[in-house]
């Protein structure tokens, strides 16, 4: 183990790591994200191991797992080195050829590699994908590059560099005044300017301080901080390390979601082989700098993600929010100044100090600079996570990078920032994607979180839907949270039920605008946006439900009957033995029928039958 | 498992006082899968930590439970994603098919359903995860597969 006392001390140690590296290694990458996990990837791992051993070829060739480089729609990945030919959707039993062609004989194989939807092309090499040639990928860069659980990968990548010349090069004034030239806004959804929170923190008298990462990402559909936390955890653990040395703090905690098990276990490791490498801890590099840093792990609570709310939780008390001033900059985890940053700000910080201020500010818009990672997930082809500039296209977004609608349906909305974002709808499909833009829309840019939804989405059910999360994730501390959202709820599940009143939607729009204004925190602050957004572009589909008891998109349940196609029925009865209460009669053979009297609307039928014989109406 | 007085002890001399309050309930409830009262009676006697708080901060937090939960668990994703593809109706099999509503525990304590806001592996939506297994793209049909195949291997075990 090195450990590494100075400056020089790095950089040798950087150059031992490159110099010992073949540029030439035959390596087989495997991504060990959660996605890929969960498509299967440890088992592809283990047996691609196995069968190098078998085939004799262990020796000299590397298998590697790495984090999530973005492309879960297609795991689980795998990227072969030298020439970085992507395979995607490998399974186990894919192996086999694998090792016999491609790795014994340097052939590639057809089958596995991606074809572009549109053009019908084949690639082969993974930078040359769609899905990654229109991002610009600078935080998310060595995800699917190196091994997260090795240090020296990220070292060999420039890795603790940045950290080296703020201690070494730079004042603390001068790497806060770096990151206020740079332009970068907390990604964290508010968007305040980072370099002049961490001032605040600076200038706040103090014998003791605390820095603090935020990674409590509450907002369903979005997974950006884990897939940083997991595939790059030094890119993290070095940037709250610049930030302590610049705002004097000597000790950090991530606060991290129960619910993220492997970023957990990376950050973990990253920190133990951070303090093995005099890279944390006392004396950091040499420099006389000491800071440690602690994980606390969440206990499934949303509201812990509010900054007030998370340091209570830090102090061992339920997580309820406190009212702002004083900020945590002035007095924040036990009474002491604290900065709390998000992931993804803090993963910013080593780039912003290696390359310069102005490297940052040259991509995005004159009030958003750099880039923004989003989780692209719902009703669009390329689920995963991406990285793009600052300003780009939401129509770019959805359709460059993303890939577009599956299934020829039609696009409806983007749902951006969450349950305390807004939808965005397709007139709007050219709006810019940066912090003021999408704040004029009713949205928010939120933390990276990004549904699609399509024809078949009812709105006013995904307004319900995220209602009924905030609801439940309330306090209950402040009377506008608890009691406004619940009766906002109460009236949505009336509408969705099909027993809407006329005054309904003027009421959720004054409920709505009240419970923003007059709660305590951001949780009930936002918690209104998905309903007075879908009001305001879809106002259609709530006075359909109201109106006509109908639902447009044929979700709500209701407002629809299932009804058997006579026509396609084939009478195979899969339908009548699963219904779960008996509403559907028929003889073999012949078209059954639902009794809608008694019929539920669980939809099980719909989801079994093989010919497309039931619908809803 | 049965709670055990003496285990307690370690746990909260390895996390020291006050502060850690919740890291101690989250090994307890590691343990035992569930915080059994004597547990939470002791650990406010042994930290000193008011009764009233320590059950404050049991029932605030979602990954705590009061009740003995099943050996296994069964676990529906219901983030955004998963919603919009269909993780109603697979919580609805899933409800049906062992008897009991989300938090709840099937009468053999072997299955205990839950929900869990994002799991944030949305390309694989609607998901399951049952104990550390994640199952994609799940439909009514896998549902039931996953089922019987849980249920076999329950009876196996037996």
């Amino acid at each position: 183990m090195i450990e590494l006392r100075s400056p020089q001390a790095l950089v040798d140690y950087r150059q031992g790591i490159r110099a010992a590296a073949d540029p030439l290694q035959r390596r087989i990458r495997v991504c060990d994200g959660t996605g890929c996990r969960a498509l299967g990837s440890r088992k592809v791992l283990a047996r691609l191991q196995e069968t190098l051993r078998e085939a004799g070829l262990a020796e000299g060739i590397e298998v590697a797992p790495t984090g999530c480089p973005g492309f879960c729609e297609l795991g689980p990945l795998i990227t072969i080195d030298p020439e970085k030919i992507a395979y995607n959707r490998v399974s186990v039993d894919d192996v086999p050829a694998i090792v016999a062609k491609t790795i014994a004989q340097g052939e590639i194989i057809d089958g596995l590699l991606f074809v572009d939807p549109v053009t019908g092309q084949t690639i082969i090499h993974d930078h040359e994908l769609p899905f990654y040639t229109k991002q610009i990928r600078r935080v998310l860069e060595l995800n699917g590059e190196i091994d997260p659980t090795r240090i020296e990968d990220y070292v060999a990548y420039d890795g603790y560099a940045a950290l080296s010349k703020s201690l070494w090069q730079m004042t603390p004034e001068q790497v806060i005044e770096e990151v206020k030239q740079s332009g970068l806004r907390g990604r964290g959804g508010a968007g305040f300017p980072t370099g002049m929170k961490w001032q605040f923190c600076r200038q706040s008298p103090s014998d003791v301080k605390y820095v603090i990462c935020n990674a409590d990402e509450g907002d369903p559909g979005a997974f950006m901080d884990r897939s940083i936390l997991e595939g790059n955890p030094h890119s993290v653990v070095e940037g709250m390390i610049i930030g302590a040395y610049a705002m004097g703090a000597t000790q950090g905690y991530v606060y991290i979601r129960n619910e993220y098990p492997l970023a957990v276990q990376n950050l973990k490791i990253a920190l133990k082989l951070a303090r093995e490498h005099g890279l944390l801890g006392k004396d950091i590099l040499g420099s006389g700098f000491d800071l440690d840093i602690e994980i606390r792990v969440g206990s499934g609570a949303f509201v812990c993600g509010e900054e007030t709310a998370l340091m209570a939780s830090i102090e061992g008390k339920i997580g309820e929010p406190r009212p702002r001033p004083p900020y945590p900059a002035q007095s924040g985890l036990w009474g002491k100044p604290t900065n709390i940053n998000n992931v993804k700000t803090w993963a910013n910080i080593p780039l912003i100090v290696r390359n310069g201020s102005d490297w940052f500010a040259s991509v995005g818009t004159e009030k958003s600079k750099g880039t923004m990672i989003f989780s692209l997930v719902g009703k669009i082809r390329n689920t995963g996570l991406v990285e793009v500039p600052m300003g780009i296209s939401l129509g770019e977004l959805i359709y460059d990078v993303g890939g577009g609608i599956p299934g020829g349906k039609e696009f409806k909305a983007a749902q951006i920032g969450g349950p305390s974002g807004g939808c965005i709808p397709k007139e709007h499909l050219d709006v810019s994607v940066d912090y003021e833009s999408l704040k004029a829309l009713g949205a928010i840019m939120g933390s990276g979180g990004l549904v699609v939804t399509d024809e078949d989405t009812c709105m006013v059910d995904l307004a319900r839907y995220f209602l009924e999360f905030t609801q439940e994730e309330s306090c209950g501390k402040c009377v506008p949270c608890r009691v406004g959202t619940r009766a906002m709820l109460e009236t949505l599940e009336r509408i969705c039920a099909g027993q809407g009143r006329e005054g309904d939607i003027e009421y959720l729009i004054e409920l709505g605008q009240e419970v923003k204004r007059s709660s305590l925190c951001a949780l009930g602050g936002t918690a209104p946006n998905p309903v007075l957004t879908t009001i305001r572009y879809f106002r259609d589909e709530y006075e359909a439900h109201i109106y006509d008891k109908k639902c447009p998109a044929k979700v709500c349940k209701g407002l629809i009957t299932y009804k058997v196609v006579a026509a396609l029925c084939t009478g195979c009865m899969i339908c009548a033995r699963n219904c779960p209460v008996n509403a559907i009669a028929g003889e073999k053979g012949q078209p059954h029928v639902i009794n809608p009297e008694v019929c539920t609307r669980c939809g099980i039928c719909q989801s079994l039958c093989n010919f497309d014989a039931i619908v809803a109406d | 498992m049965d709670f055990e007085p003496s285990e307690l002890a370690e746990t909260i001399g390895r996390n020291g006082t006050g502060d850690s309050l919740i890291s101690v309930l989250e090994e307890i409830q590691a343990r035992y899968r569930y915080l059994p009262q004597e547990a939470m009676i002791l650990v406010s006697e042994r930290m000193g930590v008011p009764l009233s708080q320590v059950y404050s901060v049991a029932t605030f937090y979602n990954a705590f439970s009061l009740v003995p939960r099943g050996k296994h668990t069964i676990c529906v994703c219901t983030g955004t994603a998963c919603h919009v593809r269909g993780a109603v109706q697979v919580l609805d099999r899933l409800k049906s098919g062992l008897g009991v509503g989300p938090g709840g525990t099937t009468r053999d304590r072997q299955f205990t359903l839950e929900t869990v806001n994002c799991l944030g592996c949305c390309a694989l939506g609607p998901v399951v995860v049952l104990d550390d297994e994640y199952e994609g793209q799940m439909t009514t049909r896998k549902v039931d597969k996953l089922l019987k195949h849980a249920m076999h291997q329950v009876g196996g075990e037996r």
